[in-house]
């Protein structure tokens, strides 16, 4: 018992306190070095806040990787807000989420507006004309990738492809499409679980009868 | 006016993307082309290949530059990369003090159910909006552009090639090409 003591004596001492300028220059370093996305950025984040800095324990940074992927928004921001506000609290969240934003703002701003500057030259008219099929490629293939994931199935496929048509046919937003989608899962969440237990009383006074 | 806007449009794409970068695609086009017409089909697409080729998650990118594009400056980037933030930052601040009972609650995983069929439509729903005039040549028919989409489906899905090195790769051949 007292081994066990000791034992979280220490795993709390070897956990470190961040700074808040080391918070920010963490999330800068990793969204700046990133190129892919979000999901890119996890195992850097995971392996600079949990594995070298040790801010967050390794329980801790799952925990928030589960609910930042299932929230709403951008996933690295979520995730750099819940490490962030775990260090230091609101303003340690403040300054990951900045930091984590910034250097993509800087870049992106400047090719943004390199682009503008050139947009007349011929040979980036080239070289976008045949990138665009190919970006228009690249949305596809999460289409059946995510598909797969999904376990899509003769059951669940009609609501793929009703939300599709509803969206590129009838010109609906997918706002609305997202937000029904989840209303209906809560109710059909709720009804489930009213199922359960009406079936486990049901069974309990079969048994008593 | 416009930065409202800008800012309303981008609020509600941080609020309502589920499922990382990808998903937040076919919000960002409905708001940027169909809705607003801040940008073209045309211009969405080289978007789209800027945002993959810069580091950075994918919908900040896509913000600042949709924001620099709606109006000419520094400024609607800005607005537009703060709203698309705002709701991760509020809604994490939230989450954060009830992490746990979040975690397992059997709502939001029933609202995960139901929106996970949903977000591939949603996506497939984005790329089928960008098959059009703009990208494929008068009436869809510019017969090397479908072929660039079909090797670069091709080169992704299956042969697993790298995104970014994907659009590297279609730059080279269209200069070649065209």
């Amino acid at each position: 018992m007292r081994n066990f003591a000791v034992c979280i004596v220490a795993m709390e001492v070897n956990m470190m306190k961040a700074s808040l300028w080391q918070l920010f220059w963490t999330f800068t370093k990793i969204g700046a070095f990133t190129i892919g996305g979000g999901y890119a950025m996890i195992p850097l984040i995971e392996r600079e806040v949990v594995d070298r800095r040790r801010w967050i324990t390794s329980d801790d940074f799952l925990d928030m990787l589960v609910v930042a992927q299932s929230a709403p928004g951008i996933l690295a921001m979520n995730i750099a807000v819940l490490v962030g506000n775990k260090a230091r609290g609101k303003m340690g969240a403040l300054v990951s989420a900045l930091g984590s934003a910034l250097p993509s703002f800087v870049l992106v701003l400047l090719f943004a507006m390199c682009l503008t500057e050139f947009q007349d030259s011929p040979v980036l008219a080239k070289m976008f004309r045949a990138v665009r099929p190919a970006v228009v490629a690249l949305i596809a293939v999460p289409v059946f990738n995510l598909a797969k994931a999904a376990k899509l199935n003769w059951k669940t496929v009609w609501i793929a492809v009703a939300s599709a048509v509803l969206i590129w046919y009838f010109g609906v937003s997918p706002v609305w499409i997202i937000f029904a989608a989840g209303v209906a899962g809560v109710v059909y969440a709720a009804v489930e679980q009213r199922r359960d237990k009406q079936n486990r009383s049901n069974t309990s006074s079969d048994k008593k009868s | 006016m416009v930065y409202l806007q800008l800012f309303y449009a981008f609020f509600k794409i941080g609020l309502f993307g589920f499922g990382g970068g990808a998903a937040m695609l076919p919000l960002i086009q409905f708001e940027l082309v169909e809705h607003y017409h801040w940008v073209s089909s045309a211009e969405f697409a080289n978007m789209v290949a800027v945002s993959q080729m810069t580091p950075g998650p994918i919908g900040i990118n896509c913000a600042t530059y949709a924001g620099y594009l709606a109006t000419g400056g520094v400024l609607g980037s800005l607005v537009a990369t703060v709203a698309v933030v705002l709701p991760s930052f509020i809604i994490m601040l939230i989450v954060a003090k009830m992490l746990a009972k979040f975690k397992n609650n059997v709502y939001v995983e029933g609202a995960l159910r139901g929106l996970r069929p949903v977000v591939v439509g949603l996506i497939a729903a984005a790329a089928l909006l960008l098959m059009n005039e703009e990208n494929f040549g008068e009436h869809c028919a510019d017969y090397v552009s479908w072929l660039i989409f079909a090797v670069a489906f091709v080169a992704v899905k299956f042969l697993k090639i790298n995104p970014i090195l994907m659009i590297v790769l279609a730059a080279v051949a269209g200069l070649v090409i065209y």
